[in-house]
């Protein structure tokens, strides 16, 4: 405990000298969040703080030093946590190398392709993105078809997938290909990972409700993609997928992002507009929003303890995109008509994160497929 | 903090989950309900297992072993609770080893502590706090006067659903001694003999049979020895020892969801129509899911308020209200689900899932309900 105390007051010194003052601000739009990249553009406080970050490994704390992490214990990188939310840091990297593709690779990835891929992901220099989805292959995933095919030393890839966040941005895909034809569905898959620059790799923004276009319509068009890439085993990438899955669902459900909570702003907003009934549709919702936090702190605890409940990620998943769909309903809800503005001077946010929310629980698997797992896997339900 | 157990208190766990199960199981409960109709016993529970109970070191969960208690804490009461929970156990634990002990602990007098607590922990003393008035939990509307008379006070006033007020050998009343109706401050707690000239009690059996009372008190005499804590001072007090009770009535509800969930959920699987069980209908399954989910948040929050209860944290209330509202919430769900989803047999008297719904409803009301706690969060949070 005397350890953790020095590693306390480190840390705090260390952050108080390296954490801008501009990175200690509540996140107030898109632009503020950093995704890194090749053609990440960032400003220079953002670029400062993730270098910093990245150097000391602690873009990914609990990461093994050797592939660019900080080799912290859990109760390090809790303190760590708890130093960086004391000062309102924030996050220095947003990445799906770090909260998907990492794990996955940790467990699952050859030597080399761990020391090539993890260390450029914790430092942020590349940008990945998810080929999951395929237009036939949405809730049944497992049904999906891009094909994979070996010629030579390569595989050619074939096929067309859809939801792909951020394509547009992202440098390297994981990507779910089907390498046995013949095969049941489920065994037919393989787990490739490659550059989004390979010839024949083609990317279309797909536009949402909310006006924006964080997803995209992915092709491979004979894409060649060196054999040494696959990850795992052949016709074993859905255990990837699924254990992949499950971080993707806790990263989904986990809803503390640096935002004000809805209490701190109804604090601001109902001394005007003080509608009783919003006030209680308000407290009901804050009342489930801090149990779920409690829930995910306790979740976290247990893990460290040794005493996981098994099979929570996808109670996370649902329970916290559902709560954001009520969250960004009732943040309209409290706006009024401000909160009805698209375009123009002013605050245009609010319409836009209320509609994309939407998605929040059809992504990364929908709220009705996250139900099904519960009464399977924990439940044990007949015929689940 | 983390929010997991420690190995004494996963030891305290499954020997209460032992010991109710095996002494006071539902079937007890079905069994006092029926001797106490009518004319038949009036105590309620069993006082035999109220002295196993001592035995066990439950009744002194909460009494520090410097006055013969075990001192666990309450993470650990929650524990017991909760056991009391699945089982639908009848016992005096609340009013006396969680109110009264805390009320002790925290307001007593080195004379009063050196007196009450050892009896607390050897369950040879019952106690009863007698604080609402009126019919929804408002625990600072005091209209109960005390006016000082000779050496102490003299005590006029009509207390409502005061929890084992029947059986109760001490009172602790929450009387005014200064200031408006509705004032926190004025308000002060007395000891009070429950056989006292002018305490008159009129015992109420509830709809989970468990009894409450009626106390009036005419003209009753007290010593100024049995103030406890300060002379208008009682409402910090007042507020701990119900944070207290709605904690670990949180935990009893958490209890009492876990194992509805846990017998309805068994029941789909056994139960079978058109040919099937009926736990292969998706409507049933996704139900049941999100039930699951549920009975989780309400576990950390529980958890976490009974954390903060050991840890004197400033946060005590907004947790308690929390755990409170959130496992008052579940628990309905859980019972609702649970009769409804065990279709016609759920609602007869013969089956005890009934029973469950019956306990639910009580102790969602007990200390304050979802808009009682609602209100107080919000008003906590600043809105």
């Amino acid at each position: 405990m005397a350890d953790l105390e020095t590693f306390r007051i480190e840390t705090r010194a260390w952050l108080a000298a390296n954490c801008p003052p501009e990175m200690r601000q509540s996140i107030a739009k898109d632009g503020d969040v950093v995704w890194g990249g090749r053609h990440a553009n960032l400003t220079p406080p953002q670029r400062a703080w993730l270098d910093a970050m990245g150097a000391k490994g602690w873009t990914v704390p609990e990461w093994p030093k050797e592939y660019g992490g900080g080799g912290l214990s859990k109760d390090e990188a809790k303190v760590l946590m708890q130093e960086m939310r004391a000062i309102r840091a924030r996050s220095p990297l947003a990445s799906f190398g770090i909260w998907m593709l990492g794990p996955a690779l940790l467990k699952y990835g050859s030597e080399d392709q761990k020391k090539e891929h993890l260390p450029k992901i914790a430092r942020g220099e590349i940008r990945w993105c998810q080929g999951y989805s395929e237009p036939g292959a949405g809730s049944d995933l497992a049904s999906l078809r891009t094909s994979a095919v070996i010629d030579g030393d390569d595989y050619i890839v074939n096929g067309q997938k859809v939801w792909t966040s951020y394509a547009d941005k992202a440098d390297w895909i994981f990507c779910l290909v089907r390498t046995d034809m013949a095969a049941p569905k489920h065994l037919g898959i393989s787990f490739l990972l490659f550059d989004m620059a390979s010839p024949g790799v083609s990317t279309s923004p797909i536009k949402l409700i909310s006006g924006y276009s964080p997803f995209c319509q992915t092709f491979f068009d004979d894409v060649r993609v060196p054999r040494a890439n696959l990850m795992g085993t052949a016709g074993k990438g859905w255990d990837i997928a699924k254990y992949l899955l499950t971080h993707e669902r806790e990263m989904i459900g986990d809803l503390d992002d640096g935002r004000r909570s809805l209490s701190q702003i109804a604090v601001k907003s109902l001394g005007e507009a003080g509608v009783a009934p919003l006030r209680t549709d308000i407290v009901r919702h804050e009342i489930n929003a801090l149990a779920f936090g409690l829930t995910m702190e306790r979740v976290k605890d247990e893990t460290k303890a040794g005493q996981g409940t098994g099979a929570l990620s996808s109670m996370l998943k649902y329970y916290g995109t559902e709560l954001n769909k009520q969250r960004q309903e009732l943040l309209m809800s409290v706006g009024g008509s401000d909160s009805l503005a698209w375009s123009g001077t002013g605050e245009v946010d609010t319409s836009r994160h209320w509609l994309r929310s939407r998605a929040n629980s059809i992504e990364g698997g929908t709220s009705e497929v996250q139900l099904n797992i519960i009464a399977k896997r924990v439940l044990q339900l007949p015929g689940a | 903090m983390a929010l997991v157990l420690t190995d004494d208190q996963t030891m305290v766990r499954d020997s209460a989950d032992g010991f109710f199960a095996a002494e006071a199981p539902v079937a007890e409960l079905r069994r006092l309900r029926d001797a106490n109709a009518g004319a038949g016993d009036a105590t309620g529970f069993d006082r035999g297992l109220w002295a196993k109970m001592a035995e066990m070191g439950f009744a002194g969960v909460l009494v520090p072993e410097a006055h013969g208690g075990a001192g666990f804490g309450y993470v650990a009461a929650g524990l017991v609770q909760e056991a009391i929970g699945r089982n639908l156990s009848l016992s005096p634990l609340l009013s006396t080893a969680i109110l009264a002990a805390t009320a002790l602990v925290r307001g007593g007098s080195p004379e009063q502590q050196a007196r009450y607590l050892p009896q607390i922990a050897s369950g040879e003393r019952l106690f009863a706090l007698a604080a609402d008035e009126a019919a929804r939990h408002a625990p600072h509307h005091v209209t109960t006067r005390a006016e000082t008379s000779g050496n102490g006070f003299k005590l006029n006033g009509t207390k409502a659903f005061v929890l084992d007020g029947h059986v109760a050998d001490t009172l602790i009343v929450a009387a005014r001694t200064g200031g408006a109706d509705d004032d926190a401050a004025g308000i002060t707690l007395f000891l009070v003999d429950a056989k006292a000239p002018g305490v008159a009690v009129a015992r109420r059996s509830m709809v989970d049979s468990r009894n409450a009372a009626r106390v009036a008190l005419t003209d009753v005499q007290v010593d100024g020895a049995d103030v406890l804590g300060a002379v208008g001072d009682g409402a910090a007090i007042l507020d701990r020892v119900l944070d207290a009770g709605r904690a670990c009535l949180a935990a009893e509800m958490l209890g009492v969801a876990g194992e509805s969930f846990t017998r309805t959920v068994d029941y789909l699987k056994q139960r079978e129509q058109f040919g099937v069980k009926i736990g292969t209908f998706q409507a049933l399954q996704h139900r049941a899911a999100h039930l699951f989910c549920e009975v989780e948040l309400a576990r950390s929050a529980t958890l976490r308020a009974l954390v903060a209860l050991d840890a004197d944290e400033d946060r005590v209330p907004m947790f308690a209200s929390l755990a409170k509202a959130k496992a008052g919430e579940v628990a309905k769900l859980s019972t609702d689900e649970g009769v409804q989803m065990h279709g016609g047999i759920g609602m007869t008297d013969d089956f005890d899932i009934g029973f469950f719904m019956k306990r639910a409803r009580a102790a969602r009301e007990t200390f304050g309900d979802l808009a009682f706690h609602g209100d107080r969060l919000a008003t906590l949070m600043g809105y």
